[in-house]
């Protein structure tokens, strides 16, 4: 610190950094990084432009948008069933849930019940969709702290969670999956293959993946107490899911405002203690094991019945009813060119995505398209409080809690 | 105490009175009313330090725009979440197109430091007091506030696209 008799005469550099809002240190000189918006370590689009003191992170400012494509604003034109496809470009490693999330608020303005096998079916595909989140952000968080054979092993059985999908929908990425009212079709034998062999290899991989990485002590030195945050600062910023578990907040939609049968099934919830990136990779590590578990239970109890509701003002009647039924022919053309008007109406509706509380906030008016669709996104919310986290630490430590925090570009900037 | 919406609105309109708190209905079991600009903050603060309440949680917050409604075009909804009793809660303050001026809730809940520059984004809404006021999503060199609904989306009756250029 310049001492004070000095400040009355300063030197050019030192009204530059007073103007700046620099420390007039006069051996510190600080250097501006720019981390990003292609940085290979960031996985994804982010930019933050860092102010660096030698190794250590003195403040950071990010800029986010990169890849907003203003669903909102296309979602007030397009009559309600060609919505899905815009939410699972929103969490792209998880779209399944973004779907069914979509799907249940409108069955909630609509007031549609949906028969129990469907929604058996839904809550196999959303923690499918969860292991397969928590299996990216888990081993890219190996691979950003120098471990980079677990990825491409569980990566592996992420190709198998796509081969299901694909056998239910059809798509592997973003895979607007289901309907309005269900699903688009039954689960085939083979997807029910797909689903017994995927509950019978997968403990093996993921206790192997565990024992590589948990007790390991380089990992353990490298995460803990790595970008942590107090479980009174992560309320204060909107943390959902995952990273607020791990501060030691034990709150899961699923739980508090069960939806589409949760309540029917055994499991638990995992809470850290620090809000650390070990406690957070420790956290998804047992969700995972935990959406084993309820996947196992749905599996084994998949109730008799039907997929969908009987709703045939927005599902889509069978094909070949269509040729043969007029009624189905009509309703047809109706869905498909987006003539149905759903009732007029407000409603929220959340579900436990990813990385935490994803939620829907719809008002329609009485029309065809919704007059209003706002998505909570739980990775625009929580990723302000990035610069917080990281301030104070060292280069290396941003990436690893950036990947910790699985801050996924497409549901940060919709 | 458990919560229910009707001991709640009765407790908000015995602290604010009848003129600030108004049209309180549920549309999905979560119940909304409306309120003013100048209440809004002291509600909030009171929702979060009320023992009883313990109404934390700032679930998320945006704009809302009603053209026809003239004179309360802009709307401004909060959606906040007792964790504790698991009970929800809506907050709605409406303002005039021409007067598009809201306080800043950043000093309650530091989560809001991103929504309201959202809302800026996208509707126009000034948040005073707010620390960075600066678009978020879109570029800075934008003109208007594309979710206003005067914008609409690319108009599908436009005759100057011919539709061979763009190959449909």
């Amino acid at each position: 610190m310049a001492t004070e008799h000095k400040t009355a005469e300063l030197t050019e550099l030192e009204q530059f950094r007073k103007d700046h809002g620099l420390a007039l240190h006069e051996e510190q000189q600080l250097t501006t990084l720019n981390l990003g918006p292609t940085h290979p370590a960031t996985h994804g689009i982010f930019q933050n432009i860092l102010q660096m003191d030698g190794e250590k992170i003195v403040d950071a400012v990010p800029t986010i948008g990169y890849i907003h494509r203003a669903f909102e604003k296309i979602a007030e034109r397009r009559p309600f069933y060609q919505i899905t496809p815009l939410t699972d470009r929103m969490n792209y490693c998880s779209s399944p849930i973004n779907n069914m999330g979509y799907h249940m608020t409108v069955e909630k303005l609509l007031g549609i019940t949906i028969p129990k096998r469907a929604q058996y079916i839904r809550v196999i595909m959303m923690e499918l969709a969860r292991i397969s989140d928590h299996l990216i952000c888990n081993s890219i968080l190996g691979v950003d702290s120098g471990a980079f054979t677990g990825f491409l092993y569980v990566m592996q059985e992420r190709e198998h969670i796509y081969d299901i999908y694909e056998e239910v929908c059809g798509a592997r990425l973003t895979t607007n999956m289901g309907r309005i009212g269900g699903m688009e079709r039954d689960l085939s034998p083979k997807a029910l293959h797909l689903i017994g062999e995927f509950l019978k290899r997968f403990p093996k991989v993921w206790a192997e993946f565990e024992k590589m990485l948990t007790r390991n002590r380089i990992f353990i030195d490298r995460t803990t107490d790595v970008g942590a945050i107090s479980a009174e600062r992560a309320l204060n910023y909107g943390f959902t899911g995952p990273n607020l578990r791990a501060t030691g907040v034990d709150y899961d939609v699923r739980v508090m405002n069960p939806y589409s049968s949760y309540e029917d099934f055994e499991f638990e919830i995992p809470v850290g203690s620090k809000g650390d990136t070990y406690d957070r990779f420790l956290v998804r590590n047992e969700e995972v094991w935990q959406s084993l578990k309820i996947i196992e239970q749905a599996y084994k109890n998949l109730p008799e019945g039907s997929y969908h509701a009987d709703a045939p003002h927005y599902y889509l009647p069978p094909k070949q009813e269509v040729y043969t039924n007029m009624e189905a022919l009509i309703y047809h053309f109706k869905i498909v060119m987006g003539e149905t008007d759903a009732p007029k109406g407000e409603v929220y509706h959340s579900v436990e995505g990813g990385n935490g509380e994803l939620g829907f906030y719809l008002i329609s008016d009485g029309g065809r398209t919704p007059y209003r669709l706002h998505f909570r996104r739980p990775c625009f919310i929580y990723y302000q409080a990035y610069t917080e986290m990281i301030k104070g630490g060292q280069l290396a430590d941003a990436i690893l809690t950036l990947s910790s925090l699985n801050v996924i570009a497409g549901e940060l900037d919709a | 105490m458990e919560l229910t919406n009707e001991n709640v609105l009765g407790k908000i309109i015995s602290e604010f009175g009848e003129e600030n708190i108004r049209d309180a209905y549920s549309p999905d079991g979560i119940m909304t009313f409306t309120t003013n600009r100048e209440t809004i903050i002291q509600l909030i603060k009171y929702l979060h330090d009320d023992e009883e309440l313990q109404i934390r949680f700032l679930t998320t917050m945006c704009g809302i725009h009603f053209p026809d409604q003239k004179g309360s075009e802009l709307c401004m909804m909060y959606q906040l979440h007792s964790l504790r009793h698991n009970y929800r809660l809506r907050i709605k303050v409406f303002m005039p197109a021409s007067d598009p001026i809201m306080p800043t809730l950043t000093q309650v809940y530091a989560t809001s430091n991103w929504m309201e520059r959202e809302t800026f984004d996208f509707y126009g809404i000034k948040f005073t007091g707010h620390p960075n006021l600066t678009r978020i999503l879109n570029i800075e060199e934008m003109e208007y506030h594309p979710m206003l609904k005067q914008y609409p989306l690319e108009d599908q009756t436009r005759e100057d696209k011919i539709d061979t250029y763009f190959g449909r």
